[in-house]
């Protein structure tokens, strides 16, 4: 089998950990694992990523500090012609996104993204990855090629304990043309909030399910009998019916509260991603189906509208 | 600055039951409502925004059959001054690839500075179609945009890309590119009475894949990197305890939970 390359990932002088994951995932391929970092002056990366991998192609150059899709591209299709791998994994966030399809463009690779589970026929992939918001599993068939790029969804592989000594291989920055056509400024935290949702301990988290932002009362009331805060999906942020620091999920925050009522939330990864670790979680969905009832202890299946109110007037009632 | 957005019709399951059809391939579509893609629609008014500050055009594409126009008059509706559909048997099972080329092709025979397309699309949510557009075109590109500004001279711009946990990367970038937009960067309008009316006036493009100058084998499943094989139902670990009950009573039962856990 060919070798497969494992794209290293870091941001702020860190070594993301969907980088370790991949690696350890890419162990029971079967193929030569090959971590590929592209960095500057990130030894201790190139240490790390050897404890998971057979072999560190390191390239360090100042234009590897912080990432830019196509200083990256130019390196990684130079490599990649070069050794020839039959796979290329990476992880499928703010910068797998960016930098995937154009490269599997440019190598005429076939590229599936986001995928969620990974057999191998061969040297050949056969991923399956989520539609509709993590409603169906899409099984999916590739093109033959010689080459297949996947963008692969962060904990879909556990990071494995360091169990390997891979050679860390230096090798030459293959890019040399001058790429201020795309240029990193900087990068600008969130704003912060009045209330840290990741500090409290029960949560009403609200979803597109409220149809409404007049029907935000109703879950105020119920996060007000509750002692709870409000916390929130990307859909209700979006809608600017709530801050975006109530926001829960990738593009947020991650809580682990006491009891996280989930109310309108269908589950699409994005938010239970943020939310999984909760102690208690409750689920209130008209969709009997819905992937939250997948992760949540207790459930009602019916019109939040109707339950919602008679939910708060029960905790009033035992709060006497 | 003269604009493409590009949309898709996509149905509405994020609150629906979704059903595997007999193909095994599809869903059943028949009780579910369909509209434009909600990065898509973010795009549209990213694009409106730009142009009412500094000036330009706004050209709408869609691939999709004649249910489309409904989403590209709604574009125009608000804003957007010309439309082309694609439309063509030879699309069908297209993946992001095949659709970026049908896109591409499109795209060269207009005049553009920008090119903006949703994030990723609600159906699939493979986030492929406007990154591989860009390198197609042979434009810089930028993904997952929630900010972005024209800079003075109107030939560079500033993006802000959202990371995880919120994070944004900023960066600037020579025009053309092709932004891929992130839902929440603006406040999507609704059409106006006025807009709607003068929309419906408007005459949609209908091309081919021959039109474009596309074999068909470059799109559908032939001109695909991958192809859906069949979908299933995801297996799901231990399910939550349902509640059985008219609201009251599922009220009642889930009240007396969270006291017994200590939570009330």
């Amino acid at each position: 089998m060919k070798d497969i390359f494992v794209l290293m990932e870091h941001r702020r002088g860190e070594l993301r950990e969907v980088s370790l994951e991949l690696l350890s995932g890419a162990a029971g391929l079967g193929g030569t694992v090959v971590a590929v970092l592209l960095g500057s002056g990130a030894d201790d990366f190139a240490a790390k990523a050897a404890g998971l991998a057979d072999k560190v192609l390191y390239v360090d150059d100042p234009m590897f500090e912080n990432y830019n899709a196509e200083a990256y591209q130019k390196a990684l299709s130079a490599l990649i012609k070069e050794h020839g791998p039959g796979l290329v994994l990476m992880g499928h966030t703010g910068h797998g996104v960016d930098l995937a399809p154009a490269l599997a463009v440019e190598l005429g690779a076939p590229l599936v993204t986001d995928i969620t589970g990974l057999e191998m026929d061969g040297d050949k992939p056969k991923p399956v990855r989520q539609y509709y918001g993590g409603k169906l599993d899409a099984h999916m068939v590739l093109k033959d090629a010689d080459l297949y790029i996947l963008t692969v969804r962060e904990a879909t592989f556990q990071a494995a304990e360091p169990s390997k000594s891979g050679e860390v291989v230096k090798v030459a920055n293959p890019v040399s043309e001058d790429i201020s056509y795309r240029k990193f400024v900087e990068y600008v935290e969130p704003e912060v909030g009045e209330v840290d949702i990741t500090q409290s301990a029960l949560l009403v988290g609200v979803g597109r399910g409220i149809r409404e932002d007049k029907n935000l009362p109703l879950l105020e009331e119920l996060a007000s009998a509750l002692g709870a805060d409000l916390a929130a999906s990307r859909a209700v942020v979006d809608a600017g019916w709530l801050p975006a620091d109530r926001q829960v999920g990738i593009s947020g925050k991650t809580v682990k509260p006491k009891l996280y009522l989930a109310v309108g939330i269908s589950g699409a990864f994005q938010h239970v991603t943020g939310m999984k670790g909760s102690e208690f979680i409750v689920a209130i969905n008209k969709d009997p189906d819905a992937p939250i009832f997948g992760i949540a202890q207790v459930g009602i299946v019916d019109d939040l509208l109707k339950v919602v109110p008679a939910l708060t007037e029960k905790i009033k009632e035992l709060k006497g | 600055m003269n604009m493409v957005v590009c949309v898709k019709r996509v149905p509405d399951t994020a609150e629906s039951e979704v059903h595997i059809d007999s193909s095994g391939k599809g869903i059943e579509t028949g009780k579910l409502s369909f509209r434009m893609n909600d990065a898509d629609n973010y795009a549209v008014e990213e694009a409106i925004l730009i142009k009412e500050k500094i000036g330009g055009t706004v050209n709408v594409i869609s691939i999709g059959d004649e249910k489309s126009d409904e989403q590209i008059r709604m574009a125009l509706a608000k804003g957007g001054d010309e439309a082309v559909r694609i439309t063509d048997p030879a699309l069908e099972g297209s993946d992001g690839f095949a659709l970026a080329k049908a896109l591409a092709a499109a795209v060269k025979g207009m005049e553009y500075d920008l090119v903006l397309t949703g994030a990723l699309a609600d159906d699939d949510g493979c986030a492929v179609v406007g990154v591989a557009l860009a390198e197609l075109l042979g434009v810089p590109h930028a993904a997952y945009v929630k900010k972005v500004e024209v800079l003075e001279d109107g030939k560079r711009i500033k993006v802000g890309r959202e990371l995880e946990g919120g994070l944004m990367e900023f960066l600037e970038m020579d025009l053309p590119a092709v932004l891929t937009i992130q839902t929440g960067i603006n406040e999507p309008r609704y059409a106006s009475f006025k807009g709607i009316k003068a929309a419906a006036k408007k005459e949609i493009a209908v091309k081919s894949v021959a039109d474009l100058g596309l074999d068909p084998s470059e799109v559908g499943e032939a001109g695909s990197w991958a192809v859906l094989e069949s979908f299933s139902y995801p297996v799901v670990g231990e399910k939550a305890e349902i509640l059985e009950g008219d609201p009251a009573e599922t009220a009642a039962k889930l009240a007396a939970i969270l006291k017994e856990k200590g939570l009330v």
